[in-house]
């Protein structure tokens, strides 16, 4: 008896699988060397909106995936940190870098005034409420005069490339290095987060709140913080957004779409799963990008059409999302029978 | 000295009275039982101790401190583990991740709570299925999963509803082990049980319902011969 216990005590907490660790670190690699062979700038913008849109999704995996609460207003947070920056740097001056986490700032607060009377609403009560406020938050910005309502906010443009004011005109590269850095630092602060005692903690809430109650853990608290956390890694991507396209109005960046989808890319890379954002936001951009190529206006919502097919075959087949293609023993430990 | 007071517990859900006036206490390190036919207020007197529902009327205390009208969370955070008759296993996890978590209350490292919630499972005799997911795991051991998690939190009051309920005749007795086995450690437990002979088996105390309210309160053997007791619940049974 003692020894198993014993030979169970002196196994390693994580598995570390070498094969996997110099993968990702290759691939990493292979990012940071890519624009160096002379991307076109149609590369550069897929793989920029690829981070952008992973970190999006991996956002509302830390409220839906790991807490277990459905949120259909995520947009919001977005559109928050796309206004910080704007605003903050026409009206003020203030560099990018510094009003980002402004607009961090902002969305945690309204994640704590949104998600304390929300979140002791379950299940599809939470979903509907925050749809409403992700909609809500568009209607105020269309008619709120000190932020330009309807027609938005067109940040001045420096002359010259500027890192101080986060802007580049002759090149998409610099844009991509930020974005792929922030992308990096998220992915590896949430792959953190779910392996700390919070993570524990979080899937003990969503998996079933009442026996988290049993074992000390303020289920509301819990549910806030993800919420929180969710709305801080959000926020920063509307604020690199708006430094990429410099023009923002509340249809662009407070869109319903943009809501769900974050949603999509999650649930078809595998929702709950550290890796299923990255996996959905590589398959699902380029499908949204290359569409809108193709088709052009014409055919804007073929995209649309494409992410209903795809959704649906993910649910029945592999309701895990893609992510369960990833060979078993690489997720899990091996099991002694 | 006292661990649990319980002084004229009431709730009522609209109409139905689910338990009456319900008063007893409980010695520390001792087993009470908790008998009575379905619908008696068993579970309802259990989620009232532990705060799951709040009571209307009454008053609870731990050791010597009010816990009437606290949340759930304050409630195990003092010291009061307890299991489901529903079971609620963390389904999605594996059995190590679900004692990992309740464990995590008493160690904030990672490691140390992983090997603490090692030794609790070695307890309960599942250390080889320690990385099945929990929905792998046959009903008996869900139930000492249920049992483990609960350990995990350090409780000196534990509430188990139902143990040997659900499962086959064959598993039983393993789990009539490890609750005395559980005793042994100095744990105080509460268990509410429909098979009489593994209460007048393991219990110091025995408490019956019927109808919400306390019908009797004492040793085994005095409930076993108490007529109110046998018309609402033993019924022909035949102590024999």
């Amino acid at each position: 008896m003692d020894s198993k216990l014993a030979i169970a005590k002196s196994e390693p907490i994580w598995n570390t699988n070498v094969r996997v660790i110099s993968i990702i670190a290759g691939l990493i690699i292979l990012l940071f060397a890519l624009p160096l062979f002379g991307m076109n700038s149609f590369y550069l913008h897929l793989f920029i909106m690829i981070f952008m849109h992973a970190v999006m999704a991996q956002s509302w995996n830390v409220i839906a995936g790991f807490s277990g609460q459905i949120s259909l207003g995520h947009g919001a947070f977005f559109g928050i940190g796309a206004y910080a920056t704007s605003f903050f740097y026409m009206e003020y001056g203030v560099t990018p870098w510094i009003s980002i986490f402004f607009g961090m700032l902002v969305s945690a607060i309204f994640a704590v005034l949104i998600g304390i009377p929300m979140l002791r609403l379950s299940g599809h009560y939470f979903a509907i409420a925050t749809l409403l406020i992700g909609i809500s938050f568009q209607v105020v910005f269309q008619r709120w005069d000190l932020v330009g309502a309807a027609s938005g906010l067109w940040v001045t443009m420096t002359p010259e490339d500027s890192w101080s004011a986060l802007q580049f005109h002759s090149s998409k590269a610099p844009y991509y290095y930020v974005f792929l850095i922030f992308f990096l630092i998220t992915f590896f602060l949430v792959w953190l987060l779910s392996r700390s005692k919070l993570g524990y903690r979080l899937r003990a809430v969503r998996d079933d709140p009442q026996a988290a109650l049993s074992l000390c853990i303020n289920v509301s608290n819990y549910k806030i913080i993800a919420y929180v956390i969710s709305a801080i890694i959000m926020a920063p991507m509307g604020s690199l957004f708006a430094q990429y396209i410099l023009i923002i109005d509340p249809d662009r960046v407070f869109n319903i779409e943009i809501s769900i989808i974050v949603l999509l890319i999650t649930v078809l890379g595998g929702i709950g799963n550290v890796w299923g954002p990255i996996i959905g936001a590589a398959i699902l951009v380029p499908i949204s990008e290359y569409s809108r190529i193709y088709l052009g206006g014409t055919g804007g919502a073929v995209d649309l059409i494409f992410y209903g097919l795809i959704l649906m075959i993910i649910c029945i087949f592999k309701p895990n999302g893609l992510i369960s293609f990833v060979p078993k023993d690489i997720l899990e430990r091996k099991k002694q029978r | 000295m006292k661990i649990l007071t319980v002084e004229n517990l009431s709730k009522s859900f609209g109409g139905i009275q689910a338990n009456r006036d319900i008063s007893f206490d409980v010695e520390e390190g001792s087993i009470l039982g908790v008998i009575g036919p379905n619908g008696a207020g068993k579970s309802t007197l259990f989620d009232l101790i532990t705060g799951f529902t709040k009571a209307d009327t009454g008053k609870v205390k731990f050791f010597d401190k009010d816990i009437f009208g606290m949340s759930p969370d304050k409630i195990s955070n003092l010291g009061v583990g307890r299991t489901f008759q529903k079971l609620k296993p963390f389904a999605d996890q594996t059995l190590l991740e679900n004692v990992m978590i309740g464990a995590f209350v008493k160690e904030k490292d990672i490691k140390r709570a992983r090997d603490r919630a090692l030794e609790i499972i070695d307890f309960v005799d599942l250390i080889e299925k320690r990385h099945h997911f929990a929905k792998e795991l046959s009903t008996g051991q869900r139930k000492r999963l249920e049992m483990a998690r609960a350990m995990a939190i350090d409780p000196k009051l534990l509430l188990m509803d139902e143990v040997t309920g659900g499962v086959d005749q064959k598993t039983i007795p393993g789990l009539v082990e490890l609750v005395k086995k559980l005793k042994k450690t100095g744990v105080t437990i509460i268990t509410i049980e429909h098979n009489i002979n593994i209460i007048m088996e393991i219990s110091d105390n025995v408490l019956a319902l019927d109808q919400g309210k306390r019908i009797a309160l004492g040793e085994p053997k005095e409930i076993q011969n108490n007529k109110q007791v046998i018309d609402a619940y033993l019924g022909t049974f035949d102590a024999a």
